[in-house]
């Protein structure tokens, strides 16, 4: 379950509009279908990850090496894998 | 009610590239200055423009502004606006290396000069040999730009408005601009910034349509906080379409596929581009396969099950060819297409890509409405620059390469004239607080509650409407039919509702205030095209299949007012060379 309130829902969900429309696409529907199963952590990462820049999060989100921590890594990762899988 | 106000010499709505190369301009002359906008600048659409920045150095082949100018006139299919083609194409040089001392790291040759790729409609000695005049960073120059630009402007000490949606312009009774009323996302709450001048730099419209390569952002906001002050928008029926985009999502599936063996089918299995084009084929112009693709569809011949998008073959090549050849778009078809190319054809529709039309501005980017007998008045304190505006360099196509340069020659263009204005007019004028009242009126009707019909439901019938009726396929029944329908939504716009009214960070409502704007820009689109009768550039009529230059080589003027058409001639005079006759466009 998600420890959010709503408004900071709303905050992160606008912040995955971006620039790029393959980023539009990707973060929004991991943020509407996925997001509210993460705990604490991945939360907060994946909000961090939006802090990032968009060309950035396309290279990574395309398969290019991560040059961040780990943390990052894996929540890229899980939204590498989640876009895949046809979202 | 007393809103909170804020005053400043400079409001620049909208921190893409244009926006912000205008707002650096400003602060550096020491002026006050405030960006306005709704995401955080560096997420503009401009970082998505990796292609480059059109300049003739000459460093890789021979070449001269005029011999660009000569290529952006013909690509404009002779709609362009010859005094600021040639205004752009003299300043392209200098602000190619402007930026570089900004920090755009532009890519090198080996002795050390500013590489330079070529690129279609590109040509030596007016359409001789092909020309190398692009200037990238790799393939990322729209974010080397953006970024290079925001902090250039972090240091000038322009201040941002992170965050805030624009809602409408202030304008007096004389026509004067004297700011906007913005919202302020993460509260609520409702903000006048006044200005002495104020520049629109919010970008395309592509969001008009179903499928589009533009991010979500791309709502026209700017060009319907004009229509909405009274000011007409130029040549809204030229919108540029790549063929194939993934269908109903719009991110683009390159050229380089059909280049390396891919085919198009249609729903019977058919390979119909043989009957289009016999000889070229799939390898056919942009708009030629465009438009084949969106006839299979209307004449029922598309595939899955709406038939609405046809097939993008590529399995024949082979497994080992796509993942060494086509590693990038085998990628994006599985991610966004659902399919592996490896195993199954890719669904493709045209998918639109860029707004030549915008709101009219001359080469100082004044923005210019007919007033009394005048076609091209100024419109006193007001400026506009990028893709909402039309000054105009792109007329009826294009050429790739031109809008990264568009952006950064006439937002700058806008400072420096903006620089002059303010030594002339150093004072605030009274607020037009009937202005305000106005914008505060629109805002309250969103407060509405009740029963009704859903914001997002009816974007995607306006999405839907626009793609089918003003898309590609243009014919007088088509577009009419598109008029009317378009009219329809607008008017249930009032019967539109939200389910959430709360005040922070009520992303439903900033959708709300964005369908307005995107009634607002198809209707100004699908007016536009129903009413010119010719082909030309990017508008291609199935019933008008010809240039008619005798009649049409002139700007369209839709005003929200009636939805009525004015025209204006082209401005076929150049600055001091002569001017380039229209001629059959062929390459």
């Amino acid at each position: 379950m998600n420890s959010l309130d709503p408004t900071a829902l709303r905050r992160i969900k606008w912040r995955c509009r971006r620039g790029m429309l393959e980023l539009d696409m990707m973060l929004q529907s991991f943020f509407e279908q996925r997001f509210e199963n993460l705990d604490c952590q991945q939360q907060q990462m994946f909000t961090r990850l939006l802090d990032y820049p968009d060309q950035s999060l396309l290279e990574w989100l395309s398969g290019a090496p991560i040059d961040a921590d780990k943390d990052v890594r894996d929540i890229v990762e899980q939204l590498r894998h989640f876009s895949s899988a046809g979202a | 009610m007393k809103l909170p106000h804020r005053r400043f010499d400079c409001l620049v709505i909208g921190a893409g590239g244009g926006g912000l190369r205008a707002a650096l301009q400003l602060a550096q002359a020491d002026l006050h200055v405030a960006v306005v906008t709704k995401v955080f600048p560096t997420r503009s659409h401009t970082v998505a423009a990796q292609g480059g920045m059109n300049a003739a150095l000459g460093n890789v082949t021979p070449d001269n502004w005029h011999w660009h100018m000569y290529d952006t006139v013909k690509g404009s299919d002779y709609l362009g606006d010859q005094d600021a083609i040639e205004y752009m194409c003299r300043a392209a040089s200098r602000q190619v290396i402007e930026l570089e001392h900004y920090g755009v790291p532009f890519t090198r040759l080996e002795d050390g000069h500013i590489y330079q790729r070529a690129f279609g409609g590109q040509s030596q000695n007016f359409g001789g040999d092909q020309a190398s005049r692009t200037c990238a960073a790799a393939d990322r120059t729209g974010h080397a730009i953006l970024h290079a630009l925001y902090q250039q402007n972090i240091r000038a000490k322009t201040h941002f408005f992170d965050e805030y949606f624009a809602v409408d312009l202030i304008r007096n009774e004389e026509g004067a601009a004297l700011g906007a009323v913005v919202i302020e996302i993460e509260t609520g709450e409702v903000m006048v910034i006044e200005a002495k001048t104020t520049l629109l730099a919010t970008g395309g419209a592509g969001r008009i349509f179903r499928t589009s390569t533009n991010a979500m952002i791309n709502t026209g906001d700017g060009m319907a906080m004009a229509l909405r002050a009274g000011i007409p928008l130029e040549d809204m029926e030229f919108v540029q379409f790549h063929p194939t985009g993934i269908a109903g999502k719009g991110m683009l599936i390159s050229e380089g596929v059909r280049g390396e063996g891919g085919y198009l089918v249609n729903g019977d299995g058919e390979r119909f581009m043989e009957r289009y084009a016999p000889h070229a084929k799939d390898l056919a112009s942009r708009d030629v396969v465009s438009r084949a693709i969106a006839i299979e569809v209307r004449e029922g011949r598309g595939c899955g099950e709406n038939k609405d998008h046809v097939l993008l073959k590529v399995d024949h090549l082979g497994p080992d060819v796509i993942k060494k050849r086509l590693p990038a778009i085998r990628e994006m078809a599985i991610r966004f297409g659902g399919v592996d190319p490896i195993e199954s054809p890719i669904p493709v529709y045209p998918t639109a890509h860029y707004t030549m039309g915008g709101i009219p501005t001359n080469r100082y980017g004044q923005v210019v409405a007919p007033v009394g007998h005048g076609a091209e008045e100024e419109v006193v304190g007001l400026y506009a620059a990028g893709e909402c505006a039309c000054v105009s360099v792109h007329g009826a196509n294009r050429l790739g390469g031109n809008s990264l340069l568009d952006i950064v020659v006439f937002g700058r263009a806008a400072g420096n004239h903006i620089i002059a204005y303010l030594k002339e007019n150093r004072y605030h004028r009274p607020l037009a607080n009937e202005s305000v009242d106005m914008a505060v009126a629109r805002l309250s009707k969103w407060e509405r509650r009740g029963d009704g019909e859903s914001v997002s439901a009816m974007l995607a019938e306006l999405q839907l409407t626009m793609e089918e009726y003003c898309g590609v396929f243009r014919s007088q029944e088509v577009l009419d039919e598109g008029v009317s329908k378009v009219l329809a939504l607008g008017e249930r716009l009032d019967e539109a509702r939200l389910s959430d009214h709360s005040k922070v960070f009520n992303t439903a409502f900033m959708e709300a205030l964005e369908l307005e704007n995107l009634i607002d820009v198809a209707t100004a689109t699908v007016v536009s095209a129903a009413a010119r009768t010719e082909s030309r550039g990017a508008h291609s009529r199935l019933d008008y299949p010809d240039r008619n230059d005798a009649e049409w080589m002139r700007h369209s003027l839709y005003c929200k007012t009636d939805h009525q058409l004015d025209y204006k001639p082209v401005r076929t005079k150049p600055l001091t060379v002569d001017t380039f006759p229209p001629k059959k466009r062929v390459y």
